[in-house]
């Protein structure tokens, strides 16, 4: 195969917080350092999905003057509510029974779509070299099995895999280092984690699927810097999750839902929970009147502490929710995953200065308060096995009286893709029909993402087995992607009497639920060509 | 033989549209934007009579805000071979854009200039039609196949009843149809050869221009939600709603 390549002193993958960190404090430790980033969206920013209440930590250290430098951090958190929820009813939490980690008043309200516009702006200012719309689809080895790069998907393949008249071969991109920055359940960093073994004798990894809608409200609803979260209704006791609902700036509310993957019954829509939450009569009265003005959906990281990956290895290093820095107490993960792109840029220095390997990442790690953080989060999520009332009693045993330090580490005892039980014995979940003024369907959601992929290239999900679907999961589990993919990409249709499994790549929005959650783990998310899927504004 | 292409960045296709609340415009803050479709097929086109051996110079322009120049870089990235770019700020309607480029004409004294057929933002149309009759020159029109002759050009134009070829004398104007061509994919190595291609800078207060609206706006508003249909129980109650409610029959 003859492919181009280019040879850099560092590559990193994924132009998310974590990535963008590691760029810009390599270039500040040492401008000579080469650095390219590589992002599969077609601009920073259009991947990037997340609440956001931000704390400021990392950042302090990365640009103690961004105050100054015009960053999109603006709005405050000036109030914040807790809300139980029962079917039409609320209970306010007060916060002062809230745990430390819960509390937001230094915080602020951001688009993390918009902080990553930003950041890459300071790192092209110091002559990072960033590429977005180019996938990195292949890890690359060298002779003794170390990371010697990445090489970008090829364009301009049509559904066959015969090349098309525009089409134009990958690149091989070469770094002394290579930064796996991709985002949860990135596709190349679960090969490293399985390649390289980082994740020995520790726990399954835990993720969520996250629900996020920007509304833009009337003005007597507003009232900027308000941040409240619920839980309880509409799930049951035992299903993990909640929401969030921001009061940002403009007008706007960035309102949301996170589910985790460990569900049970196949009959639970995620989508369709988050829809019904939005019905409740405390929501409802702050969106009604307004309007939706973005959807959007992404997987994310709760296994923390316990399930956390190696994050180094021959070559590379794996950071942010690719391994897994999400603090889920906290429900934040960008102040995590930057650290952790400040803590690889500081080995990687070592490493091409000194000669230091990059095992000399742990110890910078263990040493930092990222650590200190995961390490006192890491019982609150495992304690909700238990149900929503004995994992909320818990955590305040854990988190307000103990602060985290109790001498012991509950378990992660699953995987999310194990956690399903046979369709027939679990209840049907009867879900209200779309009013499309609260509620919306899938298409009208996926229609808002702007998701597109160029007509006529190969599926980007893989299926192991392909007759699996129909064979096995439909009847077994009555094809729960149908209900967990929060963009309708699977559908089961009935043709001449015979059922179909069909796959909508189009209308993928990249957030990796059917990689985590398909039973069987026989779905694989691959790149797709460069530039395709979600176009996130301020998400 | 050089060729001018006009480029224009605009919201990118796949984005969703939203009208600003106070119905002065439409919102561009943090969306993708990117080169207006038909205008890839231009820059396409004229890459590839150059690489034919029948132009020896592409060059690319923009009439824009400062970050219109990464519609020339893109365009430099697939084989422009230096860009201009005539800043401006704020939007401009056609008649001034032409009178802009009929400036960069008279300077670069190309033998073609090449652009979209209409921008898909304000869907005006009328840009290459102004410039040529700014400049005096032929026209060719929602061009879907280009043959250069010995100073000629045979152009096939998309119209209602199918195709129709016509011969035009260059130098020439034509503006591009979407089925002229398949635009390539910017390489990465030629995204970073780009960036140390030429572009030049002209202020378009500069050019001593009048280039102000002939037009006033006067509202930008969503266009009116589609009703929820209805399910008629037997034709002849939908004979019956046709005749009386839709009255169309």
């Amino acid at each position: 195969m003859s492919r181009e390549s280019m040879e850099y002193d560092v590559v990193i993958i994924g132009g998310g917080p974590s990535g963008l960190s590691t760029a810009i404090k390599l270039k500040q430790l040492d401008p000579n350092i080469n650095v390219c980033l590589l992002e599969k969206a077609s601009e920073i920013g259009a991947h990037i999905l997340s609440g956001n209440v931000f704390e400021t930590r990392a950042l302090d250290e990365l640009l103690p003057n961004w105050r100054e430098l015009n960053s999109p951090i603006k709005t405050k958190v000036t109030k914040e509510k807790f809300l139980f929820l029962g079917k039409n009813k609320s209970f306010s939490w007060p916060t002062w029974l809230l745990p430390a980690v819960q509390q937001n008043h230094k915080n602020y309200i951001i688009s993390l779509a918009n902080l990553c516009r930003w950041l890459a702006e300071q790192a092209e200012g110091l002559g990072v070299e960033i590429f977005p719309g180019f996938p990195a689809s292949e890890i690359l080895y060298n002779e003794d099995g170390s990371v010697k790069g990445v090489a970008t998907q090829d364009m301009g393949v049509d559904k066959q895999g015969n090349k098309k008249d525009s089409f134009e071969p990958g690149i091989e991109l070469l770094g002394k280092v290579t930064v796996f920055a991709e985002g949860c359940r990135g596709h190349l960093g679960k090969q490293l984690i399985q390649k390289f073994e980082l994740d020995k004798g520790k726990d399954p990894q835990q993720y969520g699927i996250g629900f996020k809608e920007i509304w833009e409200v009337e003005d007597k609803n507003h009232d900027e810097g308000l941040v409240m979260h619920t839980a309880g209704w509409p799930l049951d006791n035992s299903t993990y999750g909640g929401s969030f609902l921001y009061h940002a700036e403009n007008k706007q509310i960035f309102l949301g839902y996170v589910i985790g993957l460990d569900y049970k019954n196949p009959h639970l829509s995620p989508y369709d929970e988050f829809q019904r939450f939005k019905t409740h009569p405390a929501i409802k009265k702050i969106i009604e009147g307004g309007k939706r003005i973005s959807y959007g959906a992404r997987a994310l990281i709760e296994g923390g502490f316990q399930s956390l990956p190696k994050m180094f290895m021959p070559g590379a290093l794996l950071i942010g929710c690719d391994a897994g820095t999400l603090n889920m107490p906290k429900i934040k993960g960008s102040h995590t995953a930057m650290k952790s792109g400040l803590i690889a840029a500081e080995t990687i220095n070592e490493h091409l200065k000194k000669n230091k390997d990059l095992s000399i990442f742990e110890n910078k790690f263990k040493n930092s308060w990222l650590y200190k953080e995961l390490f006192e989060a890491r019982n609150v999520k495992p304690s909700f096995s238990w149900g929503l009332i004995l994992g909320i009693i818990f955590t305040g045993i854990d988190q307000i009286l103990f602060r985290g330090k109790l001498p012991f580490t509950l378990k992660h005892k699953h995987a999310d893709h194990e956690t399903l039980k046979p369709a027939q014995e679990m209840p049907k979940i009867d879900y209200p029909k779309y009013d499309n003024v609260i509620t919306f369907d899938k298409t009208s959601s996926v229609y808002l993402t702007g998701t597109n992929h160029a007509e006529n290239q190969p599926v980007h999900l893989k299926l192991k087995d392909p007759e699996l679907p129909i064979n096995y999961t439909l009847e077994k589990f009555n094809e729960p992607a149908q209900l967990y993919c929060p963009a309708g990409v699977y559908e089961v249709q009935r043709e001449n009497d015979l059922n179909k499994f069909v796959i909508n790549s189009q209308n993928c929005i990249h957030c990796k639920t059917c990689d985590i959650k398909e039973p069987s783990q026989n779905i694989t998310w691959v790149t797709p060509e460069g530039s395709g899927g979600p176009r996130y504004g301020n998400m | 033989m050089k060729i001018l292409v006009a480029v224009k960045r605009v919201i990118d296709y796949n984005v969703q549209i939203r009208v600003k609340e106070d119905g002065t415009g439409v919102v561009t803050d943090n969306v993708k934007m990117s080169t207006n479709p038909p205008d890839d097929n231009a820059i396409e086109e004229a890459v590839k009579i150059k690489e034919a051996g029948k132009a020896t110079e592409v060059v690319a322009v923009t009439v824009g805000e400062e970050k219109a120049q990464e519609t020339i870089r893109k365009a430099l990235a697939v084989g422009a071979d230096r860009g201009i770019h005539v800043k401006v700020d704020g939007m401009l309607e056609p008649l001034a854009v032409s009178k802009i480029l009929q400036k960069v004409v008279d300077k670069e004294k190309p033998d073609l200039v090449f652009m979209g057929k209409q921008a898909i933002d304000d869907d005006c149309n009328q840009t290459g039609q102004m410039l040529s009759a700014l400049l005096n020159w032929p026209q060719a029109t929602f061009a879907s196949k280009i043959e250069v002759k010995d100073n000629t050009l045979e152009v096939t134009r998309e119209i209602d009843e199918g195709l129709e070829t016509i011969e035009i004398n260059v130098p020439a104007i034509v503006t591009c149809d979407l089925r002229l061509n398949e635009p390539r994919y910017a390489s990465l190595p030629n995204i970073m050869k780009a960036k140390k291609k030429p572009i030049e800078e002209i202020v378009a207060s500069d050019l001593s221009l009048d280039v102000s609206p002939r037009l006033e706006q006067l509202k930008v508003e969503e266009p009116p939600k589609r009703k929820a249909g209805i399910k008629v129980a037997n034709v002849a109650e939908l004979v019956q709603k046709l005749k009386n409610e839709a009255k169309v029959i």
